[in-house]
Formats: C-alpha cells, structure tokens, sequence
C-alpha cells in the first residue's frame, strides 16, 4: 500500500543531449561555472568564485566550501531585502496580536504591509486580528531635523488607545538610528506608562546584508523582551514548539492539524499563526522543532542554553520529509503511544499522496528545477520536486550563511566580518530556577545513533547531487545564462524576478508568497505543490514562445563605454551580447 | 475583526499613519525613469529601497522592474556614499550600457546629507565619456509618490534640456507631460495626437517598457521609453500640455519649460470623462487648426449614448474616490457627469487645494459630501461609514474597505495587485470614460444581480 513510485533515473543535465559533448560530466559543470564568470572583470569574478561551486557529494569527502551573507556590490541588481524587511516583515509580521508601529518615513510600513500572505486565525472574529494594518510614525522633515521620539510616542499612545492591545513593537528603518532617537528609551517609558509589554528594534535597514541581520535581531529582542515572561504550565502532552514556521499561504494551519491528530502539543509557532501569549509561554515547552534554520535558530540556541530545551531540525515541506519529521518527533519522546498515534497518521495519509505522485510523475519525471530563494525554502522544496521525479539541478539561497549551504559543522570556521559584528550577541546563562535539561548528555547521545540529531542541519549542499551547482545570491547575468544553458522546466523564485524568467518561457514559481497559492507544507500541501507544479510546467502557453536560446543569436546594442576601473565593476556588454559559451547550444 | 474605531471625522488627527493612502518618493521617480528610453532607476542609499520599490512596481505591471542600488553599509552611512554612488553607477553602465542612469535619494542618504550633486561632478569629470546621469531629491519624509513623480519629470527636464534662457531649435512638437497615469492611457493618448497628425514628445512614456511583449532575445532593458534626444528638444517645442489639477504651479516641468524657453504652457486636469476631455481636445483642434478626428468624435458619440442607455443605474449613488489627487480630481468630474455623487474624496496627499478643485468639477453635492487630504485608510473607512456610500473606486489597497461595507470596488490607478492587467486599465478620454463607465455600471449590476432574490437575467 505504501510503495512508492518507481524511481527512475534522471539525467543530470536535460541539455546534456543537444549539448555539445564534453569529456566528463564533472568537467563540464566546472567549464560552465568558468564561462559563466567569464565575462566579469576580475575583481568581481572573484569574489563569485568564491559565491558559485560546483557541488562535491561523494562519501568521504567533505562538501565544498561557498561564499555567504557577503555584502552584494553596489549596481548589481540583487534580489535582497534589507534588515528592518527581515525583522518586521518575516519574523514579528505573522503575529496578529501585537500592533507593529513602523517607525520611519512612509514607504517602508507600506511596503512590509501585508506582503509575505502570512495567514492567521483567530479563534473568533471579536479576537484581536492587527495583521491587516500597517501602522507606520510616517515621519516628516520636522522629524528628521528635530528627533522622532515625541511623534514615536504620540503613535504608540495612539495604537493603544485605538486598540488597547496586549503589546507593540516599534520597527526602526534608515533614518532613526542616524537622527539619534532612542526608540529603546521610549519604548520602555511607555510600557511602564501603560501598563502592556512595549518594546523595540534597531533594525535599520543598512545594518546587514540582507533580511538576515534583520531575523537575528528580531530574534534577540524576541529573547529579551517576551519569551520567558509566562510560567504557567502547558496541559498537553509531548510539549514542542514550531521555530521557523511563517503560515505563508496556509502552511501552519496543514502542520498544526497533523501535530493535532499525533497527540503532539503545539506550544508556540515563531511565528506563524501565533500570539504573543505563546510566545511568552514557548519555554515550558519540552522540545524545539526547527523549520527555517536560518531566520530562527538564534532562539532555539539561546532557548536551549536558558531553559535546557534541545532543539531538531524539522521538514514539513514534502512528504517524506513530513514523515520523517513527524518520526523524528516521535522518537525524541520515545513514548510507544505516541509512535503508534504517528505511524496510524501516516498510514491514513500517505496513499493518497502517492496516488497523485504516480499521476503527476507520468507529466513531470526527468524535468529539471532550479530554485533561488530564501534561506531555506531552496534546501526544502528539493524534496517536492523528488517526489515528482524532478530533479534540481542549481539552487541557491538569496540571504542564508555558510551553514545552511555545508551544514552546522563549519559554525567554527565561518568569518565574522564587520557586518555580522554589527549585530548583536546575546550572553545567556542557564536560568536559576527554570533550567530543567530535558535530555541528558546520555539520552541525547542515544537519540543521535537512532538518526535524531539534536541541534543539527546538514545543509542544502548534503541532499544535492554531485555535480550540481551551488550559487549564493544569484545576479542576473548568472541567472540568465543558467536558464540558457539547463533550460529548467520550472525556475522558482519570488516575484522580482517572476517576470523576467517567464519572458525566456520559462515557468517562474514564487516560493516567497506561493504566487497566493498553497498551503504546501505536509501531506495536503505536497498534493497541491505536485498539481500546481504540473499545471505551470506542461501548461500549452510555453509553446507560444519562442526561447531566446531559439532565436538566432544576433547580438545588438553596445558594449558600455567606459574602461576597467579600481571599483568593483561588473561583466562588459553581456548586457546585450552574449559569449558562446561551450557545453551549451546558443 | 470588527475594529471598534472611535475616531474624529473631520480630519486626520492621527500622530501616525494607519495603512497609508500614498507611497513614497523614490517610487514615483522609479516610475519616470522607467519611461526614458534606455534609462536605468538606481536609487542611492539602502538596498532594501530599491527591492521594496521593485517588488511593488512587479506585482502591479507583471514586468520585470530592474532598479539598482548603492547599497549603503553602516560605514556609508557614517562617512558618505561617494564611493558606493561611484561603484553603482560604473557597474550599471557597464552592465545594462544605459543611454541614462536616473539617480534617486533614499532616505538614508537625504538624511546624512549626501552631497549627490557634487559626487556626480567628480564622477564626470572622471568619466566624461558616461551616459547623462540625472539626479532627483526624493527624501521620503518629504511629499509622496506623487511627488517624487513629478520631481523626477521636471529634474530630467531641468538637467537635460538646454541651459536657461537658451531657445531651443523650434520644430513642430508639443509636449506632453501626463502624470502618474497607465500605459495603456499613454498608448492612447499617442494615438491621439497621431490623428491630428501632431507630432509628439511624450514625457515619461513607459508604455512599452512597463507593459512589455515576451522576448525573442535578452533585454536588460525594455524596448521603449522616451528617447534622450526628445528631451534635449522639449525647449523648442511648440507647446507643453500638463496634466494636474493640485500641483504647486512653480513646480512643474511645464512651467520651468515656459518660464526658460518661453513654450506655452497648457495646464488641465486629467482627462478622465467628457467634460474633461472636451477641454484637452479643444487644445489639440486650437493647436492644429483642425477639427477632432472622425473616429474620436464617434467615440465621443457612442460614450453620450451610453451614459443615455445606463443613467437610470447610476442616478443618485454615492462614492468613495481616493488616490493620488489629480486623479482624484479627474474621477470626480467624471462621476458627477455620470450622475454618481463623489461623497467622499479623499488623497494620502497633502495639496490644500482638493476641495477648490472637486467643487470646481462635481459642484453640485449634497452637504454631506466630504473632501479630506492627508488622510489613511482608516480616516477613509470612518468617513465612509458616517456616508454610507454605495460603491468605492481607487486603488487595490481599498479592497478590505469594500469588503467590510459589502460594496463594489472598481479598481484603478496604482497599485492593483489584486487583478491581473494593471497596466491596461484605460482612463482617460472618451475611450477610457467608456471603460470606466461600462465597468462601473456592470460592478452596480452584478451586485444587484447577486442580491436579487428573483436573479433577472434581463437587466
């Protein structure tokens, strides 16, 4: 009943039949990486050296080394966001009951008002629901000469009195932390003066590379100001939280009623469908499951080192992760009870999933994927794509570090640079009174042997093939030659780039906002993602346009005009021309 | 939820802003620079602006929207961004050979008091080779999108045209200067001043470039867009018309073009209905000595005989219009003639000349009417509860309003995320009158439709 279905062999590259042919497969990956850094001036070429790697999975070596959370050079087109987005709009955006006060110009409330599709559900409509507002100090010239902090308080006395809430947060962007207002030393004057948790975040936009310096701050403040501040015990049994979980499209919503039906007890999601009542309550839980590692893991670090609660990695994207995921859950409390309860959940949902995989593997096996995105949404929904019969032959992340790429092994060997000391460290000590290890050394060592890691990730490049290409923060340039040259059935990515992918006719699937779609984590979520991925890749509107890589190769236009510069500077003239490039069929 | 909103109705009393009526700066500027021929946006200062920006303009055009950016760090927030401006513009004119490069300011450069102006005068005479760089001003705690729209037209206008008090070359083109409006209303209003056989310099035109075709080969950037060279003509043309009812006169482009180089300057409202429309067609046919062409004075016909076949739907229904003013102003004038009340006009925009402008247009409204500037969504639905008002036309972000009120949207102007073909929604002229009209009627009868328990399939 549960067989799954036939796993045939996939070629490497779909190119590799009108390809020209190449002596070895391993050299030819390596000869596009070179070509594809070919046009670059050298300076920028290599700092992408370091940034693109050709994937090495052999047993007993270890995997390369890539380049992350860089700063992107000034000019080239990135698809990042910056700190106040990371913090604002991923971390502390799906919660519904704190009012989230922008303070800075309008723009950037507006643009973090609700774009992610984050869903919640409160219990009744008269439940405070704040996620559709987007409250922002909108500041003024006046402002900027004279301090935002009197205006700062006039919000937040404002978004009280409106709504009389549990908590608000105050987002800083660009220009507070340069006119000098302390939001820190307003938040906490009015916390005491009305009596509900208020607090604040220096998140200004150019502190990081990208969103990620953002979630380590989010993720500090959440530490300081909030978990931690509500002891009373949770009922339930098999007590976990859900770290790293948003409910875009619905997501959480699919993991919450599969936990349900186990008999595991969802303390808190960070922070998909949550209140900040959870939040405050997530340390009485017994263990930390971990989605997103990358947004999410400072919490579960500090957590585990306050409250002695051990943290897994977890995957409910795909079906075999959910099922592994929801084992490995089952393990940790090695309660025989539960391991039935899950097994019996697993029986009753897998056949239908493999009924739509066999239908949809007729349609989509031995078509390829490519996947930029996030900071683990790239590793995730490689698994989605197996069980279709795709395969994924480059990916990479937009705003991730080494170890999501290689795995927490190289945490000791990765560089901290200026940008990633400009974001604080949190010194935590063992609680006095709450410290309570759930597992002893022993236990967890046992758990380990039985394949439950406890504060372990491998990374993306341990589940990718050998031989597939690795890229941090792709540029244009490398992502127009990559769909030159593999011609992917489907390149997913969010919608900055949707446009431009789909004008090579080639399908562009968002996995930043689902293109509103989903939900697609666990068992109802991998059907949808099968069906949709199946309607994008053999839709008939493909074949109305002709890929550039048909066209014949008239180069028009010019080359820019300037000489080599010192700055770093990026490839002359691949702008409107383009190199052959071998291996590939332009 | 229900939101229990005990809030003063005249005015917007509010120290913040809650789910803002207007965008910010940077964004209008991205839009003009997107409709020069060849141009590239890069916005100076944080990085995170120029992908907030884009992922707006995308999700509205379904287009690729590039905009690059000096991506400041800390230390260029510290000690200036020179060398970020310096690197950013090399490496977009290296990588797109750009025929412009349109240099926007964040706030984060506005407020350290990045000296744009000079950086690009050392840039310059360090490349004298580099494409026309112009650079616009846009700090966001200063005006809006709107804003920064038409400081970007009149910035390219001021540093591209030739020197003050230079006559241009004469040649028999007018200029156009249309404000924040659709691609498909710029397509349009060139096939206009086609049929009058007017030759046209169109200021910006991202009617190509922000509602594109598929590619047969890479572009880094879109066909289209108005040419440079027209630009540099636009002194010696033989008139300018500009479309805005609520700009501070000095400001515009066309006033720095007649004020310069003495090219008359015609001033209306958008042209969004009859009476608005007359008016720009009567500057064409004065301007070309002719009469309308056939073919849009049929248009006009058919749009009379229309609002005849309809009228009966639409006597007496009350709407909330908001939006940038000018196209406040323009829907307004339009709803009136239609025999729709505008109860309620509203803009995040602050002009303090709206309510001159909607009495000029919709003078006869009953003394509940309302006109408020500088106002949120959440001023927007208190008033339009008090009003109770029977339909909403603006853009997508009013959708939760129309839901909470269980009444029609019909949506417009920017952003309209919510439905594909932003980029093709028509307003202005007779054509753009009898879409609007067509669709607004069709919105009244679907909801009466929907709602009647007989469910009549002759309406």
């Amino acid at each position: 009943m549960m067989s799954p279905p036939d796993d045939k062999p996939i070629p490497m590259s779909p190119s590799s039949e009108t390809a020209a042919a190449s002596p070895s497969p391993a050299s030819a990956m390596e000869a596009f990486k070179d070509d594809l850094l070919k046009p670059y001036p050298k300076k920028v070429a290599r700092k992408r050296e370091k940034q693109i790697v050709v994937n090495q999975n052999k047993p007993n070596i270890s995997l390369p080394q890539i380049q992350a959370n860089v700063r992107t050079i000034p000019g080239i087109i990135t698809q990042r966001g910056c700190t106040y987005a990371g913090c604002k709009g991923v971390v502390l955006g799906p919660t519904r009951d704190i009012v989230n006060i922008t303070h800075g110009p309008i723009g950037c409330g507006y643009y973090s008002w609700l774009t992610r599709r984050n869903q919640t559900k409160p219990p009744t409509d008269s439940d405070e629901n704040f996620i559709p507002y987007c409250f922002s100090t909108d500041m003024q010239d006046e402002q900027i000469i004279f301090g935002g902090e009197k205006k700062l308080k006039a919000a937040i006395q404002e978004a009280f009195d409106l709504f009389h809430p549990k908590a608000i947060a105050v987002f800083s962007t660009c220009p507070v932390g340069l006119i000098g207002d302390d939001v820190h030393a307003v938040t906490r004057e009015m916390k005491e003066k009305l009596g509900i948790n208020v607090f604040g975040f220096s998140c200004e936009g150019y502190k990081g590379v990208s969103q990620s310096a953002g979630h380590h701050i989010a993720n500090n403040q959440l530490f300081k100001h909030v978990i931690g501040r509500n002891n009373t015990p949770h009922p339930g049994k098999y007590k976990i939280n859900l770290l790293g979980e948003y409910n875009i499209g619905g997501d959480s919503f699919v993991i919450e009623e599969l936990l349900e039906r186990c008999g595991i007890s969802l303390v808190a999601t960070f922070s998909g469908n949550s209140t900040i009542d959870a939040f405050e309550n997530a340390h009485v839980a017994d263990l930390n499951t971990v989605m997103c590692h990358r947004s999410i893991n400072y919490v579960a670090e500090m957590i585990e080192k306050k409250y002695g609660i051990p943290w897994i990695k977890v995957n409910f994207i795909g079906a075999k992760s959910t099922a592994k995921s929801l084992r490995k859950i089952a393990e940790y409390f090695g309660k025989q009870e539960l391991t039935d309860r899950v097994e019996n959940v697993l029986s009753e949902e897998m056949p239908a999933v493999f009924e739509v995989q066999n239908e949809i593997r007729k349609r989509c096996q031995g078509k390829t994927a490519m996947l930029f995105v996030g900071g683990s949404r790239a590793h995730h929904y490689q698994d989605l794509f197996e069980e279709i019969g795709m395969k994924t032959v480059a990916a990479g992340y937009e705003f991730a570090h080494r170890d999501d790429y290689e795995g927490r092994r190289v945490l000791p060997d990765i560089t901290v640079d200026a940008d990633s000391r400009n974001i604080e460290e949190l010194h935590v000590d063992p609680d006095s009174d709450l410290y309570n290890p759930r597992k002893t050394p022993a236990q967890l060592e046992i758990l380990k042997k039985q394949g439950v890691e406890v504060a372990g990730y491998e990374g993306m490049m341990a589940q990718m093939d050998d031989q597939s290409l690795v890229l941090d923060d792709i540029s244009h340039h490398e992502t127009e030659r990559l769909i030159a040259h593999f011609k992917p059935a489907v390149f997913c990515a969010g919608i900055k780039e949707k446009y431009a992918v789909q004008k090579m006719g080639v399908p562009c699937k968002q996995l930043h906002s689902y293109d509103y779609g989903g939900p697609y984590a666990g068992f109802k979520g991998a059907v949808n993602f099968y069906r949709e991925i199946d309607r994008m890749v053999n839709a008939r509107v493909w074949g109305l346009i002709p890929p550039p890589w048909e066209q014949s190769a008239a180069a028009t236009g010019s080359p820019g005009t300037l000489a080599d510069e010192e700055d770093p500077d990026l490839p002359q003239s691949h702008a409107r021309r383009r190199t052959p490039v071998a291996g590939s069929d332009e | 939820m229900t939101t229990p909103l005990s809030l003063p109705v005249e005015s917007h009393a509010a120290a913040s802003s809650r789910n803002a009526c207007k965008l910010c700066t940077p964004l209008g500027a991205c839009f003009v620079f997107r409709g020069v021929e060849g141009a590239v946006p890069l916005l100076h200062g944080s990085q995170g602006c120029s992908t907030y920006i884009r992922r707006y303009m995308i999700s509205h055009f379904r287009e690729p929207v590039d905009i690059a950016s000096s991506n400041f760090a800390e230390a260029s927030a510290i000690f200036g961004g020179q060398q970020n401006l310096r690197a950013g513009l090399l490496n977009v004119i290296r990588q797109y050979a750009p025929r412009l490069v349109g240099i926007a300011t964040t706030c984060l450069a506005e407020t350290i008091g990045d000296d744009v102006r000079s950086y690009l005068r050392d840039f310059r005479r360090d490349f004298p080779d580099a494409p026309p760089v112009v650079h616009v001003a846009t700090p966001s705690y200063s005006g809006t999108h709107v804003c920064g729209f038409h400081e970007a037209v009149r910035g390219i206008v001021d540093q591209l045209a030739p020197a003050a008090d230079t006559p241009g070359a004469p040649h028999d083109a007018v200029n156009l200067l249309p404000g924040m409006v659709s691609p498909a209303d710029l397509r349009y209003l060139k096939e206009i001043f086609a049929d009058f056989r007017l030759p046209l310099i169109l200021l910006p035109d991202y009617s190509d470039t922000l509602d594109g075709q598929t590619w047969t080969e890479y572009h880094r950037i879109p066909d289209g867009g108005t040419p440079v060279a027209d630009v540099t003509r636009m002194a010696g043309s033989r008139a300018t018309i500009q479309f805005h009812s609520v700009r501070a006169e000095p400001a515009t482009a066309g006033r720095l073009l007649q004020d310069r180089h003495a090219v008359p300057c015609h001033t209306l409202g958008l042209p969004i209905g009859i009476r608005q429309t007359d008016a720009f067609f009567k500057i064409l046919e004065s301007l070309t000595g002719r009469p309308t062409p056939p073919p849009h004075a049929a248009e006009r016909g058919r749009l009379i005989d229309a609002y005849v076949d309809a009228h009966k739907h639409l006597l007496g229904l009350k709407a909330v219009v908001y939006g940038e003013a000018d196209l406040v102003v323009g829907l307004a004038s339009f709803l009136a003639e239609v025999g729709v009340v505008p109860i309620l006009c509203a803009t995040g925009e602050k002009t303090s000349h709206l309510a001159r402008q909607i009495a000029a247009v919709a003078p006869q409204r009953p003394a509940e009417a309302r006109v408020v500037e500088g106002v949120d969504f959440l001023d927007i639905e208190t008033h339009a509860r008090a009003l109770k008002p029977d339909l909403i036309i603006g853009a997508s972000k009013g959708y939760a309003l129309a839901r909470k009120l269980d009444i029609p949207l019909l949506r417009v102007g920017f952003p309209v995320h919510d439905r594909i073909g932003g980029a093709r929604i028509l307003h202005m002229g007779y054509r753009g009158a009898q879409q609007l009209f067509d669709s607004l009627v069709n919105e009244i009868l679907e909801k009466k439709q929907q709602e009647s328990p007989v469910g009549y399939t002759y309406l």
